[in-house]
């Protein structure tokens, strides 16, 4: 008797873990974030779907497991880019064991043309040999702004272009939710300490 | 006879031009380049600059790059604004940096990949308010692909 209780009341955790487990991260109210913004109601970035440098085809189910941090941007930037990237890789020191694991960082080119897969791939992986970029074609790229609500526009400079475009990085939980956005002006260690609030309830 | 005097006036006025470029005007430190990626076409070049008297940076040419532009970054909120500068505006004494949080030098057409470690020439091209144009060489130091804005320094985070 006492037996078939602690079986059932072994079962009936397993049961309650299970559904914790299925729900994913808990709700939006668990989360509170230091210096990031609580983007849980926001919707952005669900169907994107665009190429790694080696080809393959990734959309966010593609990282399902990892916490990937995802922002847009060109190797031609000499400011920001190169700036958030570093940040990026200061981001994953700072985290330790399975935050470090699952942290993904996930840059998005917003200039398809000049940035070839080869140089998009040498010039995160400068940065930190995990991290990964995405390209599709210029039509592509444009909706997948558009459903990130990221803005871009060339901007003429001599006989070629540069380019203006927001700056903030998107973080998403393993089930692939969008859970905080980081803003250019937070330093690593403000961004890891909101990512660790992150990591502890998903 | 009598042009003699004024002659060698002129030529000394020209030698003495030539060969005082101490009293260029303006002085450049810690200048450095971005180290790219193979194929990657541009990168950027930072340095801080002095003028003695009202000046501005007309022109930047570097033999590794087909085109050099000077660009300033503005934020506008989250969106990072770039923009041509056809002038920078160097106040008298008063040092004016190029770093990657604002004004830089834009390295275009990158004849090759600028590696860590190398030396990067850079001519610029400085006009004084009363119209003399002097030359400046610099040999900018090439820094790793990840070096942030000063040696060690946090500058990602700006006061708000």
């Amino acid at each position: 008797m006492t037996d078939l209780l602690t079986r059932r009341a072994v079962v009936a955790g397993m049961g309650v873990l299970g559904l914790g487990l299925l729900a994913g991260c808990s709700p939006a109210r668990g989360l509170d974030f230091k210096y990031g913004k609580n983007m849980s109601n926001e919707i952005l970035g669900r169907k994107f779907s665009l190429k790694d440098p080696q080809g393959n085809v990734r959309t966010l189910s593609s990282f399902y497991g990892s916490m990937p941090m995802i922002f847009f941007g060109f190797t031609q930037c000499p400011a920001i880019c190169p700036t958030t990237l570093a940040r990026a890789a200061q981001i994953r020191k700072l985290l330790r064991g399975r935050d470090r694991d699952l942290f993904q960082v996930v840059f998005i080119t917003l200039d398809p043309e000049r940035d070839t897969p080869e140089v998009l791939d040498a010039y995160v992986k400068a940065f930190d040999p995990t991290f990964t970029a995405l390209t599709g074609t210029p039509e592509e790229i444009d909706a997948v702004a558009r459903e990130f609500k990221v803005f871009y526009e060339k901007v003429p400079a001599g006989d070629t272009y540069t380019i203006s475009h927001s700056s903030t990085s998107y973080v998403y939980d393993t089930r692939g939710t969008l859970r905080l956005s980081l803003g250019h002006s937070l330093n690593a260690k403000e961004c890891a300490e909101d990512l660790v609030t992150l990591m502890e309830i998903c | 006879m009598s042009m003699q005097p004024v002659k060698h006036g002129l030529a000394a006025l020209f030698l003495m031009s030539l060969g005082l470029p101490a009293l260029a005007q303006t002085t450049v430190s810690d200048a450095w380049v971005r180290a790219s990626v193979p194929h990657q076409q541009s990168t950027g070049a930072f340095m801080t600059l002095t003028a003695d008297a009202d000046s501005k940076l007309v022109s930047v040419a570097s033999p590794v790059a087909k085109t050099v532009q000077v660009h300033e970054m503005t934020m506008n909120g989250d969106v990072m604004g770039m923009r041509e500068l056809n002038a920078v505006e160097l106040p008298a004494g008063k040092a004016v940096t190029l770093d990657p949080n604002g004004l830089h030098v834009m390295l275009m057409g990158l004849n090759g990949q600028v590696k860590e470690g190398e030396k990067v020439p850079l001519t610029l091209t400085v006009e004084s308010a009363k119209g003399v144009t002097e030359t400046v060489e610099v040999q900018a130091e090439v820094r790793p692909l990840t070096a942030e804005a000063g040696s060690g320094h946090d500058h990602m985070h700006m006061s708000h």
